[in-house]
Order: C-alpha cells, then sequence, then structure tokens
C-alpha cells in the first residue's frame, strides 16, 4: 500500500505536483496516467525519498521510505532503466543491490533467470538494448522479492514482444496479491492492464476511479450519419423519438447504437444516406478531454506566427460546433 | 550490521567497474618510475650541484618526486568513485537500496579510502625503496632518522588526496566539473602559487603543499614553514574533513 497525502512538489516557480492525495491498493494494476510532464515521475522520485516533497507526505505500509529496514524487500521500483553504470556487468549491478539490503546472492541469479538475462549477465550493462536495459531494471525491481512494485512507463519503446511480457509480468505480479503502480501516457495501454485507474494532469488528481467505472462513463457509443436532406431526416428521427446528439451541415451523431433503426427509417421515408455507421470514442479520447485543460506541452500544429489569426477563428469555429 | 552491508556493497561496486583498475595502476606506475628517474638524475646531477644544495639535498623526497604527478590519476580515482554515481544516473538506484544518506556516502568512501590506503602505502614504500636504488651512494636508508615517517607519510599524503577528491566530487557530482577544477588546481594553481613570494604564505597552507611536508626529512636551508611533517599533514586532514563535511550536506540536502 501506497498513500500519499497532500504531495506537492515545486521546483522553483513550478509547481510539478500539486497536492496529491490517493492511495494505491495492493492485489490490483494501478495505472498512474497522465500527458508528458504531468508529474509521474516526479512523484514516483518522492515515494522512493530520491526527491524531498515541498509539502505533505508520502508513506509506504505506513512508513517514511527511509525508515524501510532493507527497502528492496518491500518496494521495487523501476524508474528509469539507464539509471545503471555502464561500465559494470548485469550480474555485478545485481549483486551490489543485493548486498546493500542483505538479500543472498542466489536471489541476483533467480532475477537473472526470471528476465531472461542469464545468458548475458557477465556482459557490460552499456553494450544493452533498451529492451535488455529496461529488464534490467526489472530484474532489479523484483530482487528483494518485494510486495510492492512501481514501474515508470516500462513499456516505452519495447517491441510488441517486450510489451506483452511485461504486461503479463504485473498482472502475474498483482495476482500473487502484490501492489504494483504503472506509470504511463497512454490510455489504449492502461486500458488493457490496469484495473483502477489514477490520472493527474499539470500535477493536479483529474481522476481516481476503477477500470471498469471508467470505461462505463467514457466509452460513448454513437450512429455517424451522413445525409442531403439534412432537415428531412432531421422532422424523421424527431417523429420517431430518436434525440440527436450533434449536428453538423451533413453530418448528424445520434447517441446508442441505433443504426438498423435509422436505416430503415430512411429508406421508409425515401431519404439518400451518405454514410450511416456505428462509432466508438475511444477511452483515448475520454482520457485527452479529461487532460484537455491540463496538457502543458499544446502542440500548435506547426502553423507559423503569422497564420495566428487564422488559428484562432479556426478554433472559434471548432468551439461552435 | 546495515552498515556492514553497504561496506560490502560498495566493496562490489569498486571492485567492478574498470576505472578503479586504471586510474590506480596509473598512480603505482607513475608515482614509481618518475620517481625513479628524478633519482637517478639528480645523482648524476650532484656533483654539479652548489654547496647549499648539496647540503640540503633529500634523498628520500627526491624518491617522491613522481606524486606530484602520480597523485593526479589518485585524483581522477577519487573522483569517480563517487561522481560516476551521478553521470551515470546510478546514484538513483543506490539511494533507493540505501535511503539513508549518511550511510551511503561515508560507505562508499571508506572503501575507496581503504584501497587508497593499501595502494598508497605499496607505492610509497616501492617509491622509496627503487628510488634510492637510483641513488646509488647518495641513498637514505628507511633506519635513517625521520624516513620511516616520511616514507609511511607519503602513503597516507596519497589516501588523503583520494579523500580530498571524493568529498570534492561529491559537492559537485559531476565528474568534469570536479576533474575540471581539482586538476589544475593541483598541478598548476598550487605549485604557482608556492612559487611567488607574495602568494607563497597563504600558499603552504593548501592541502598538497601543507601534506607534502610529512613527506620531506631534510629540510630546505633557510626554511620557515610555521608547521612541521605532522603539523602539515593535520592541515591536509583539516581540508579532507571539510571537504567531505559539504559533500556530505550537499548529498543530505539537495534531490537526487
Ligand atoms: N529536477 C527538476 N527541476 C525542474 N523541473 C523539473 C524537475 N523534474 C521535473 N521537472 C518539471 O516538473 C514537471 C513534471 O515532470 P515529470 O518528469 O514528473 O513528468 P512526467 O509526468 O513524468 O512526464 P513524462 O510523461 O514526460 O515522463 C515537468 O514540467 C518538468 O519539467
Ligand atoms: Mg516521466
Amino acid at each position: 500500500m501506497i498513500e500519499l497525502e497532500g504531495l506537492t512538489k515545486r521546483y522553483g516557480e513550478k509547481v510539478a505536483v500539486n497536492n496529491l492525495t490517493f492511495a494505491v491498493r495492493p492485489g490490483i494494476i494501478t495505472g498512474f496516467l497522465g500527458p508528458n510532464g504531468a508529474g509521474k515521475s516526479t512523484t514516483m522520485r518522492m515515494v522512493l525519498g530520491l526527491d524531498r516533497p515541498t509539502a505533505g507526505d508520502v508513506r509506504i505500509d505506513g512508513k517514511h521510505y527511509d525508515e524501510l529496514k532493507d527497502p528492496l524487500k518491500y518496494i521495487g521500483a523501476l524508474l528509469d532503466a539507464k539509471a545503471v553504470h555502464g561500465g559494470r556487468s548485469a550480474y555485478h549491478h545485481l549483486l551490489c543491490l543485493a548486498q546493500a539490503n542483505g538479500i543472498p546472492a542466489k536471489r541476483v541469479h533467480e532475477v537473472l533467470d526470471v528476465v531472461g538475462l542469464t545468458a548475458v549477465a557477465k556482459k557490460k550493462a552499456k553494450g544493452f538494448s533498451l529492451g535488455m536495459g529496461q529488464r534490467l531494471g526489472i530484474a532489479a525491481a523484483l530482487l528483494g522479492d518485494p510486495r510492492i512494485l512501481m514501474f515508470d512507463e516500462p513499456v516505452n519503446g519495447l517491441d510488441p514482444e517486450g510489451i506483452h511480457w511485461i504486461r503479463n509480468l504485473m498482472k502475474a505480479l498483482a495476482a500473487q496479491g502484490r501492489t504494483v503502480f504503472v506509470s504511463s501516457h497512454l490510455m489504449s495501454e492502461m486500458a488493457l492492464t490496469a484495473d483502477h485507474l489514477v490520472v493527474i494532469g499539470q500535477g493536479r488528481l483529474l481522476a481516481d476511479t476503477s477500470m471498469a467505472d471508467f470505461i462505463a462513463q467514457n466509452s460513448r457509443s454513437y450512429v455517424r450519419v451522413r445525409t442531403p436532406q439534412r432537415e428531412q431526416l432531421l422532422d424523421v428521427l424527431h417523429e420517431a423519438g430518436i434525440t440527436v446528439a450533434g449536428s453538423g451541415s451533413e453530418v448528424l451523431e445520434v447517441e446508442g447504437d441505433k443504426s438498423e433503426r435509422i436505416g430503415e427509417l430512411a429508406a421508409q421515408h425515401r431519404i439518400v444516406l451518405h454514410e450511416l455507421s456505428p462509432q466508438q470514442a475511444s477511452l483515448e479520447e475520454a482520457f485527452m478531454r479529461l487532460t484537455a485543460e491540463s496538457v502543458e506541452y499544446h502542440a500548435h500544429g506547426g502553423q507559423p506566427a503569422g497564420q495566428q489569426g487564422a488559428q484562432q477563428e479556426w478554433g472559434a469555429e471548432w468551439r461552435r460546433g | 550490521m546495515a552498515m556492514a552491508q553497504v561496506v560490502r556493497s560498495e566493496w562490489t561496486k569498486i571492485r567492478s567497474v574498470a576505472s578503479t583498475v586504471w586510474t590506480l595502476s596509473l598512480a603505482v606506475v607513475v608515482t614509481i618510475a618518475l620517481g625513479m628517474l628524478i633519482s637517478a638524475l639528480s645523482k648524476s646531477e650532484y656533483d654539479n650541484m652548489s654547496a647549499q644544495d648539496r647540503l640540503s639535498f633529500d634523498p628520500t623526497f627526491t624518491s617522491f618526486a613522481g606524486t606530484s604527478l602520480g597523485q593526479l590519476a589518485m585524483i581522477v580515482f577519487g573522483v569517480l568513485v563517487v561522481a560516476n554515481e551521478y553521470s551515470t544516473g546510478m546514484i538513483r538506484t543506490s539511494l533507493a537500496a540505501v535511503p539513508q544518506r549518511g550511510a551511503f556516502l561515508f560507505g562508499k568512501i571508506a572503501v575507496a579510502t581503504l584501497l587508497a590506503l593499501v595502494v598508497g602505502m605499496a607505492t610509497s614504500f616501492a617509491a622509496f625503496f627503487l628510488g634510492q636504488a637510483m641513488l646509488g651512494d647518495l641513498k637514505a636508508s628507511l633506519g635513517d632518522p625521520g624516513v620511516l615517517r616520511a616514507v609511511f607519510g607519503g602513503g597516507l599524503y596519497m589516501t588523503l588526496i583520494a579523500m580530498f577528491s571524493m568529498g570534492v566530487a561529491a559537492m559537485l557530482r559531476s565528474p568534469m566539473l570536479s576533474l575540471g577544477i581539482l586538476m589544475p588546481f593541483f598541478f598548476l594553481i598550487s605549485s604557482i602559487l608556492g612559487a611567488v613570494d607574495a602568494t607563497q604564505k597563504v600558499g603552504r597552507f593548501l592541502p598538497d603543499q601543507a601534506g607534502s611536508k610529512i613527506m620531506q626529512v631534510v629540510p630546505p636551508v633557510g626554511d620557515d614553514t610555521p608547521y612541521g611533517p605532522w603539523g602539515g599533514l593535520g592541515i591536509m586532514v583539516l581540508w579532507v574533513v571539510a571537504a567531505l563535511i559539504g559533500g556530505y550536506v550537499v548529498l543530505k540536502r539537495r534531490d537526487a
């Protein structure tokens, strides 16, 4: 169990983490989601006592990190796979960590085996590929057989096989009753792995909800209809008691999964349809809507400064529609 | 118990990187070889020396002439042991394993210091005996007054130089910055300050000049240094303590 209470971190003027309060519970995978610069890594560094909070508190099983005796036996973390001395072999890297926490050397061989690095155990870490480095970081996290695991964007830069491996590993760890706390900036990734979701934006808590609830609330299905006889179709739908959620000059959007009904109604009234397609709003869109207010680095579509006016007009149009 | 774990861990760290081997071997080879060379040159020059120079000729100190260059390798050793944690990012992994920052830093420094002491002592004795062999009939022997202290002190000097570098590296947290300051300081600035009359009085309180007094057996004629061999080493120890405290405070205060 990891508990954050009013956790805040300021770097000079910049508030990286702003008054975060939530708990990460055992037995499930908790996804920690936020766009770039949201403060995920900073929060995780504070959990490990690497960065000092400006205000607030974070506890692991009720204790501060530096009060844990042999902390690697409580909580294993992968923050940055590159946080390794490249001149040291994988084996010696893990051995020095094990010795610092009174973990027997035979455990080093075990975790090397778990992550599949036994064959390159004596090789220097600087020769490792991105995926191998990530595996070494995970081996270090597993070293003390901890009840709590924390991974910062573990699938970053991995190939599909590596991603699959990490997903299964996290699920297996949670199934053993461990606490798994994993960050990502991809909703689609979280939807596949996480049971619980904590979303932050600009350091602030935006959502703390179960994955199932988040999906139920946000997976909107609707039907997209395109017709040159817009007014006629609107009347027909209105008479049939079907509400139209959104409409442009040629396009209508109807909530729910009513494509068959709409098609039949259009045929009855001899209305021409150019498109009739069921749509599913993705979780990714829901996540983007949730964090839209707090995205730190907006892409400005590469518009040159001279077109600023045009861009504003375009934005206004979009808001009205 | 916990401290014993940190020491074991740091010993594994220090013996598993190549930089330990090459910096320390370089310190040994350069100190001994340069000492032998200068000793051999001094012997052939002795007959051309003035009477005053002959009076203050110090065969023991002459065999330690290589220290001026060999200490640079010791500085690199001390800097890399500490600052490589930062340059590689390993510091975060290390502090996650040992969150007691004082235990982490002093465990690391204890291991590196012990290693530097063993290598420094061996180098000092080897430099003395091989240097004396080059000096022929001018040679001093270990039983002469003050000689054993000087040879022993040579080992301590090398160790303290490494410790000072560790403290500075812990304060600056970057190998390039630390080396960029320490190397010119010990190789150039200190000797320039010592050579100019106006600054000499300040210069001799610098760590290397005060510390190297311990390696002298025959003081130069007209020497007015206000401290003796052990006093000089004491001044160097104060510098080392200050650097280590500085390094500890920085590590304790700052985010990793
Ligand atoms: N040491 C630091 N000094 C100054 N600012 C920092 C520091 N560390 C982080 N920040 C700032 O704090 C904010 C949060 O950064 P953080 O790395 O925690 O975000 P993140 O959610 O992990 O982002 P990403 O998805 O890109 O990894 C950013 O604006 C970043 O620039
Ligand atoms: Mg991050």
